[in-house]
């Protein structure tokens, strides 16, 4: 078995009562795997929740991950993504005396724009992949961003 | 039927077949108890302490492989029961139990009894509920029993806020469960199965491996069969003591950190693992890089995530262990048994030179020699329990558990203060039988208010307290690895055991020789009362063989063959 830690994204489909995003995330913490990023959001006519996880571990790791989540009771489904269309986005706040144009060309050579204006500051947003997100964030640096708030990587099997 | 939701948690109980609950009453779970004390469906155990309750439901639970239930009022109370529950998850014991908890109102504004029982229970329980309205109450109670005792069995805990016992409503109680998201595997793999089997008669050194999931799965005359037919040899762990029966010749022994020198060395040189509801413990295990190196491994266990959690397995069966036995069995009947003849010679071999033994004395009681004397005295008929530490490793080691559920211990979580309230859990289930809680000075001390329990509800359960006057495992490894500093291990200052069983309303014996063990014994079954039997035992004996905490298997610490001269005494 692997004994190399890979970046992995599980989805985790659960019944969407009381606690159960409490249940999930403690089973990680008590033994003691790693949660990257989470995103939670009920799926739409139904009584069920869509939990996107960004974890990483060796393959036991990820074994293990996979089966202690379908031991808890409300999961119904857990999806170790292989084939996948991943997104995340992010919001980033600059100051207005920053070059707009700049900022509004770098934001949509990676899907985005300027979503705000304010009297201070602009808001740009961006919604791409995971990696791509990373770098539009690595290139902002230059136009002093006062906040950036990631979302939390989404993911759907291809 | 219009009920209140007090009403409707005995009517559950009544409809589940539970004769009795053990517990202990306070402020949130009043309404409750005050409808345990007008029906007459069930009986109620009152306990001296929440831990106990649950101890006890779990004792009864083990002996009669029937869901137990404890009930308990809400914050302390209910802390109280998380060592319970903890001990029931570790070791896969079907439990339900009921917490009272604050009002709905109330709930987050930290009230009085206050506390988050389904965020602390989490992590020590198989599911919990937190009751949220009176009209999923039947629901949950139902699921509550089903959870427990199908799949994996395990602990359950239903948190029900004050109120909504109070509220009427209709009570349904369901005929069936539908948990859409819950489907424990029970079949196993056909294929799976049919690949074990040519392991099987392909191996020449094959191995059964038996642990706490054939108890649980009720398998013991299925795994009996097995080794019968194919002449494998077997080994238990610490939790399956009983299933193979003492006297049988294919039975090795238990193996791990307190195994028998056969049975390590079976499992380190054995080339086929047939795992049958054991998890790979560490303490079974002992250095993971130097385990079974050799071997090829068949895995079966319902819970999925016990396969491959800690070794690589080659064979993974996801089921009940009995339904997957019924499966294999017939495809075994042309197994050549000769084929395993060298690998059993061998073995034998190993226990003839270094069998499970010890010296005895004629100066002092080795605690060894007690517990062979016990199953001499009382043999198959008693049901053992035992609390945590020296004392039990001796029991699981020197006695002749001839069936499943006579020996009642917490292997997983090691819980001190277990056995008392387990024996008056598994003496209530089976009152016409002996039931010994085999104890030491230390363990007994943390459920001893229990002793009024036991007799104020006559149940005449007996304490036989191995005394070293030390907290005797911790005591050892400080003799082994911490160069004999023992701190905060002696236990000499003690109770006057028969003035503490006797102000409990039982009877003490003091025994300091053989024929003294002998004859109160003998009294103590006779007089039909809870009971301590004070045994002063060897104080310096260790618990051997022993493989140190993460060394390899089969490097074991061995008995001495004659009293050591100048050992300590």
């Amino acid at each position: 078995m692997s004994d190399t830690n890979t970046r992995r994204v599980i989805s985790v489909i659960v019944m969407n009562e009381s606690s159960v995003l409490a249940r999930v995330t403690s089973m990680f913490a008590a033994r003691g795997y790693n949660i990257e990023s989470l995103t939670v959001a009920p799926i739409p006519n139904s009584d069920k929740s869509h939990i996107t996880i960004e974890t990483q571990g060796n393959a036991r790791v990820m074994e293990q991950i996979t089966k202690q989540l379908h031991k808890l009771i409300p999961v119904y489904k857990v999806i170790e993504h292989e084939e996948m269309v991943e997104k995340e986005m992010v919001l980033v706040k600059f100051p207005i005396a920053e070059n707009l144009s700049d900022i509004a060309s770098l934001a949509s050579a990676y899907n985005g724009g300027i979503v705000n204006v304010g009297k201070e500051m602009v808001v740009a947003q961006v919604a791409d992949e995971p990696r791509r997100v990373k770098h539009f964030i690595e290139a902002a640096e230059r136009y002093n961003p006062c906040e950036i708030v990631r979302g939390g990587v989404v993911a759907i099997e291809r | 039927m219009q009920m209140s939701g007090a009403q409707m948690v005995c009517e559950a109980i009544i409809a589940e077949g539970v004769k009795t609950v053990f517990g202990y009453p306070g402020g949130a779970i009043m309404h409750v108890y005050d409808e345990i004390y007008k029906q007459d469906g069930f009986e109620h155990i009152l306990t001296r302490h929440e831990q106990a309750a649950v101890h006890a439901a779990d004792g009864y639970a083990r002996a009669t492989g029937e869901v137990g239930v404890a009930m308990v009022t809400s914050g302390p109370g209910f802390t109280n029961a998380v060592t319970g529950l903890a001990t029931a998850y570790m070791d896969s014991i079907p439990l339900v139990v009921i917490s009272g908890q604050v009002p709905l109102s109330l709930i987050g504004t930290d009230g009085f009894q206050e506390i988050d029982a389904v965020g602390i229970s989490r992590p020590c329980t198989k599911h919990n509920f937190l009751v949220r309205s009176l009209e999923e109450l039947p629901r949950i109670l139902k699921e509550a029993f089903y959870l427990a005792r199908s799949g994996r069995p395990g602990p359950i805990l239903v948190d029900i806020p004050k109120d909504i016992t109070v509220d009427i409503g209709e009570f349904n109680y369901p005929d069936s469960v539908h948990i859409p998201s819950y489907k424990p595997t029970y079949k196993g793999n056909n294929r799976q199965i049919e690949k074990a089997v040519e392991a099987i008669k392909k191996a020449k050194k094959p191995l059964l491996y038996i642990g706490g999931g054939a108890v649980l799965s009720n398998a013991y005359k299925l795994i009996r069969e097995l080794a019968e037919k194919t002449q494998i040899p077997a080994v238990e762990t610490l939790m399956a003591r009983g299933v193979m029966g003492a006297k049988n010749p294919l039975l090795l022994g238990m193996l791990g950190m307190h195994g028998n020198y056969a049975s390590n060395m079976a499992m380190s040189e054995t080339d086929l693992i047939i795992s049958l509801g054991a998890r790979f413990d560490d303490r079974v295990t002992g250095k993971l890089s130097e385990f079974a190196k050799y071997a090829d491994i068949i895995h079966v266990d319902i819970d999925p995530a016990n396969i491959a959690k800690l070794v690589d397995v080659d064979y993974p069966i996801v089921g009940d262990v009995s339904t997957v036995l019924k499966k294999m069995l017939p495809l075994l009947d042309d197994v050549n048994t000769a084929r395993y003849q060298a690998w059993r010679d061998i073995l034998k071999r190993y226990d003839e030179l270094h069998p499970q033994s010890y010296v005895d004395s004629d100066e002092v009681i080795k605690p060894q020699w007690a517990i062979e004397r016990l199953g001499e005295l009382v043999g198959e008929d008693a049901i053992i329990t035992s609390d945590v530490g020296q004392h039990q490793m001796w029991a699981a080691q020197h006695y002749p558990f001839d069936r499943p559920r006579q020996w009642i211990n917490s292997g997983g979580l090691g819980t001190m203060g277990f056995g008392l309230p387990a024996a008056i859990g598994a003496k209530r289930a089976y009152p016409e039988k002996t039931v010994i809680n085999i104890t030491g000075d230390g363990s007994i001390l943390m459920n001893v208010q229990e002793l009024i329990t036991a007799a104020e509800y006559k149940v005449p359960v007996i304490n036989v307290i191995l005394n070293n006057h030390f907290l005797g495992m911790v005591r050892q490894w400080q003799t082994f690895f911490y160069e004999k500093r023992y701190s905060e291990t002696d236990l000499s200052f003690q109770p006057n055991w028969k003035a503490l069983a006797e102000a409990c309303g039982g009877i003490g014996y003091d025994v300091t020789t053989k024929e003294e063990f002998d004859a109160a014994l003998e009294d103590a079954i006779k007089q039909n009362k809870v009971c301590f039997m004070n045994v002063a035992v060897n104080r310096f004996e260790n618990v051997l063989p022993m493989v140190p905490a993460g060394g390899a298997l089969f490097n074991m610490m061995l008995p001495p063959k004659t009293e050591e001269n100048g050992g300590e005494k």
